[in-house]
């Protein structure tokens, strides 16, 4: 409780900005020095976190608890458990790539970049950490500016297309949960989550149905954005598409998980009898989106637009685990988020290796790779086989759990979502099949280097972490299940509360307000002002 | 000197702060003849000491006790102080802000500056206004000073039409308002704003009702008020007369009035007729959502970034109104909170604006902003600021006025109004996000050359941009001097 360790992995990114900013705008060797400095020792000091987390323990960890804007009743109170740990990691783990793959590719305005991925890792940190919901809300208010310059200044072609329908898909869902946040506060008097939550739990603020139902709405619709949940993603493949790669390895890599972080943090324990009577229809569109998903990025020309697709597909696996309500399709979810991230950042990383050798992304441009590349290509193979969930690797613990899981409830669910399972090895394989083998069919391409001694460290750091995840799962599992199973306890409601039976009219003026509140001084000027 | 009685000396210090900014603006006009042209700079920098002066007074004003000055025309209490504080630093941000630019223009000359502080005095008696004929007066010097300011840069023909639009337009706002006055005094018998409350509420007790001339007053008065507040429907004139005045006088114009009449619209509306109950709320709810609608939707097509950032005030105006029909402390504190957050983001904004317009206003289209971003990294990293705090981005006084406005109408059950405010605040993202694109993804324009920044804008800029994050990292100091202040309004 004293310690202050969740704090400094916050803002330690951030401290890296003045530093930056000190520095010549043309020293760009020493900018990226620094840039990497700081998120490797950001990721060093999170492993602390890990360390120090005890698996066994289902309260918030490493919490912290302070006044912020006492009249307003917004703490800043930070904490992680076993749903938010590997997320905070997996967040450290992933900027020192992404810093390290904009090494040579970032040419123009080198600070302005890592400046931006700086203020990113801390405002994702943010998100994860956060157990107020003001708090919560500011820090994911916060990551959206940094990817809408990522995208729009270092993209490519269609970048400012790309990066305004990004920032306006995703405040036009967080403006509803804001204002979802702000009348739990009313109901609830508190923006505190464990707070909330207990209330919620014993009965001592009751949501009336219909209230629970908007709440959850707004609340889902904010992460079904951000995950996104078809039909909702028609933002992602541009945004994906047009970042530059160290964008898209954020943004697929952890932003993503922003999203389905949210549902499991807020929409299940908070609004448990909406989720269950959404579920049904959740997790249909969730099981669309892993097929059409799959089906889309089939058919596509853009070997980074195709990779944009997988994620549609396997955020559907992450949604319809967490619907299913399970211990099993739970952990599962949590696991495939980590291991998205791991596979899927490091398919952008492939990617943006080869567009860095040839400036495209189009697939007939390549073709026949493995012969000058061998090491880039067999690597690519790798990832391209745990994208694909091939087991002993990371993608298939994640998605037999989810399957397993989702199965003891859902027989058909589990059946369609299996189909995803066999299409993503048809589409990366086929594209892995025309990128790779074959006759090299443009000239260029035969002469393309192979992977330098950089990008084999990128290379060998995401292999690594495949092969740990997928043979080491328990380490992560283990760490899960205690606040897994403690999520779904927390969707237990007190049972014989009988519920008030018509929710109040909105937008009138009503003077009776339920639930107990903390500012007492909330009369109405029509009772106060009764002169004698 | 023989001493004053003591309680002609509270009356002075009750009116402290405009006195010192009427003494100042006198000896400007006084000392102008004798100052050569190439020095009237000195007269700005004599005006900006009057603003700092008038501050001082707020302090003697915050110092006393609070109570009412010259027979119960004037009320001075942490209300009055706190929206003394936000009018008087909104004019010395202008006056800071309005060096160069006169210089550019060629109109550098005293009465400028004489007229700013006489604004502003007006200003300061509408915060302070106890009575409604004396308001009147204080409407009265603010919009006439206004008027003229509006009309600065006599060769240009915007400004020329602005100066007479506003002229024309607000002298018909006024009446209404002096009309709305007549009825009250009509129905009630006075025109203190504490006795009218009394009044009503025992017009109430006896009839169970407001009489019907009292309702008509208040009708009137909204209209003349919501033309100050530029609250729909009677925002028409705003887009040109912001979009013609200098710049600067812009900046005042969108934060200082605002503010002032705002408060004077929470004590009629709160105190007077807060006995009566919130009959009223209907009328805000839909000029609400009409402001907010008409604002941001009109602002989505602008291509100039004056007259856009005009219809966001517009806007916002309309987001103050949605605290405002709250109709509690909470939504006081909230619309004095936003009134703070806005008046510096705004004059920030427009201050940015009357930089890079250059000579003439000729640079204020979208396309004139392309490739700030690279040519004057740090103007556009403020002005990105201020954009983003106007959009309502968290880390910013923008955001967190919004909240506690979105706060205070959900606390009184005003759900839907929120809602719409929400979506509202969304579309206004479109555009202000524009300008960004402008700056950052936009290849540079060739032929723009930058100009350099003067210190006193430089200054200004420093001070806006840092209070906006300081509103909104740390607002707790600020917050709680709005909830005193909030709560001040109803001791009597």
């Amino acid at each position: 409780m004293s310690s202050h360790l969740l704090t400094v992995i916050t803002f330690l990114p951030l401290l890296g900005v003045p530093a930056l900013l000190l520095l010549r705008a043309d020293d760009h060797t020493w900018i990226r020095r620094i840039a990497l400095a700081i998120s490797v020792a950001e990721f060093v000091i999170s492993l602390f976190l890990l360390h120090g987390f005890d698996g066994v323990n289902a309260q918030y960890q490493f919490e912290e608890y302070y006044d912020w804007i006492a009249r307003a009743n917004i703490h800043y109170h930070l904490g992680v458990d076993g749903i938010s740990l590997f997320l905070v990691l997996l967040t450290t783990f992933l900027t020192p790539l992404a810093i390290l793959c904009s090494w040579q590719a970032i040419r123009e305005n080198v600070k302005g970049f890592f400046i931006a991925l700086l203020v990113i890792e801390t405002a994702m940190i943010g998100v994860f950490v956060s157990l107020d919901l003001l708090l919560f809300f500011f820090f994911w208010e916060l990551t959206l500016i940094p990817m809408y310059f990522l995208i729009g200044i270092w993209g490519h072609d269609r970048r400012i297309y790309a990066a305004v329908k990004f920032i306006l898909y995703t405040m036009f869902g967080s403006i509803l949960m804001l204002v979802a946040i702000l009348w739990l506060y009313n109901l609830a008097g508190t923006f505190d989550v464990p707070d909330i939550q207990a209330k919620l739990q014993t009965g001592l603020v009751l949501l009336p149905s219909h209230t629970e139902l908007l709440l959850f709405g707004a609340f889902f619709l904010a992460f079904a954005i951000k995950v996104p949940l078809f039909p909702l993603h028609t933002w992602l493949p541009d945004a994906h598409t047009e970042a530059p790669t160290a964008g898209s390895v954020i943004l697929a890599g952890v932003m993503l998980k922003l999203g389905t972080y949210g549902m499991l943090r807020f929409c299940l324990p908070l609004f448990p009898d909406a989720a269950h009577r959404m579920a049904p229809y959740i997790g249909v569109l969730a099981i669309i989106g892993i097929v059409y998903g799959a089906m889309v990025a089939t058919v596509q020309t853009d070997l980074k637009r195709l990779v944009a697709y997988t994620s549609v597909s396997h955020l559907g696996f992450v949604v319809l685990g967490i619907f299913a309500f399970s211990t099993i399709s739970i952990q599962g979810a949590i696991f495939q988020m980590l291991s998205h991230g791991v596979s899927t950042g490091a398919l952008f990383l492939g990617v943006g290796m080869l567009y860095d050798r040839r400036h495209t992304f189009e697939i007939k441009e390549f073709g026949g790779l493995v012969n000058p590349m061998p090491v880039l290509m067999s690597f690519f193979l790798f990832i391209a086989l745990s994208s694909l969930a091939l087991p002993p690797l990371n993608g298939f613990i994640g998605e037999f759990l989810i399957l397993i899981g989702t199965f003891q409830g859902h027989h058909a669910w589990a059946a369609w979502a299996a189909s995803g399972a066999v299409l993503s090895a048809i589409y990366l394989l086929w594209a892995y099949q025309r990128v790779g083998f074959g006759e090299v069919t443009v000239e260029k391409n035969r002469t393309l280097p192979d992977a330098s001694g950089r990008e084999r460290l990128i290379l060998v750091t995401m292999a690594v972490a495949i092969i740990f995840m997928g043979v080491a799962s328990p380490i992560f599992t283990r760490r899960m299940e205690v606040s897994t199973n403690n999520l779904l306890h927390q969707m237990e409601r007190v049972q014989n509360v009988s519920r008030p039976a018509t929710p109040e009219p909105a937008g009138k003026q009503s003077v009776i307000s339920p639930g107990p509140r903390k500012n007492a001084s909330l009369t109405k000027i029509s009772l106060r002002h009764v002169q004698p | 000197m023989t001493p004053f009685p003591p309680e002609q000396l509270a009356n002075f210090h009750r009116l402290a702060p405009e006195i010192i900014l009427c003494v100042f603006g006198i000896a400007i006009m006084v000392a102008d003849p004798f100052i050569q042209a190439a020095h009237k700079r000195a007269l700005g920098w004599l005006a900006f000491i009057g603003t700092l002066a008038a501050l001082a007074g707020v302090r003697i004003l915050a110092n006393d006790a609070p109570g009412t000055a010259y027979s119960g025309l004037i009320r001075a209490d942490a209300f009055s102080v706190f929206v003394h504080v936000i009018v008087i630093g909104a004019a010395a941000l202008a006056i800071l802000g309005s060096f160069q630019y006169l210089d550019d223009e060629n109109i550098q000359r005293g009465e400028y500056y004489a007229l700013v502080l006489f604004a502003t005095a007006g200003m300061g008696i509408l915060a302070g206004a106890n009575e409604l004929v004396t308001a009147f007066i204080g409407l009265e010097m603010s919009s006439i000073s206004t008027y003229v300011l509006a009309g600065f840069r006599r060769r240009a023909l915007k400004s020329n039409e602005a100066s007479l639009k506003y002229f024309v337009l607000g002298s018909f706002a006024t009446a209404f308002f002096l009309y709305g006055i007549a009825m009250v005094y009509g129905a009630t018998g006075t025109t203190r704003i504490d006795l009218i409350s009394a009044a009503l509420g025992k017009m109430v007790a006896e009839h169970g009702q407001v009489a019907s001339f009292a309702i008509l007053g208040l009708a009137l008065m909204f209209v003349g008020l919501g033309f100050k507040v530029v609250a729909a429907p009677f925002q028409v004139y705003a887009p040109d007369v912001y979009e013609g005045a200098p710049t600067p006088v812009t900046a005042l114009l969108a934060s200082g009035p605002k503010a002032a009449t705002f408060a004077l619209m929470l004590r009629i509306f709160y105190v007077s007729f807060g006995s009566a109950g919130n009959f009223w709320f209907w009328a805000i709810w839909i000029s609400a959502v009409l402001t907010m609608l008409v604002g941001n939707f009109a602002a989505l097509v602008q291509t100039n970034v004056k007259r856009m950032l005009a219809y966001s005030s517009i806007a916002h105006a309309g987001y103050i109104l949605v605290a405002f029909a709250a109709g509690t402390d909470i939504g006081i504190t909230a619309v004095l909170f936003y009134l703070a957050a806005y008046a510096l983001m705004k004059i920030g904004a427009f201050l940015v604006i009357a930089h890079l317009g250059q000579q003439g206003e000729k640079r204020l289209e979208i396309t004139d902003y392309a490739g700030l971003g690279t040519k004057q990294p740090v103007l556009a990293v403020c002005f990105s600021l201020f954009l983003l705090s106007l959009l309502g981005l968290p880390a910013t006084g923008g955001f967190l006025g919004k909240l506690f406005a979105f706060q205070a109408a959900l606390d009184s059950k005003i759900v839907w109004l929120v809602v719409i405010a929400a979506i509202n605040s969304v579309i206004g993202a479109y555009y202000y996000l524009r300008v960004i694109v402008a700056m950052y993804f936009w290849e540079p324009s060739k032929d723009y050359v930058p100009t350099k920044v003067a210190p006193s804008l430089t200054f200004a800029l420093a001070i806006a941009a840092a209070g906006t994050l300081y509103l909104g990292l740390l607002p707790a100091r600020v917050l709680e001097m709005a909830k005193t202040a909030a709560d001040s309004l109803y001791l009597h």
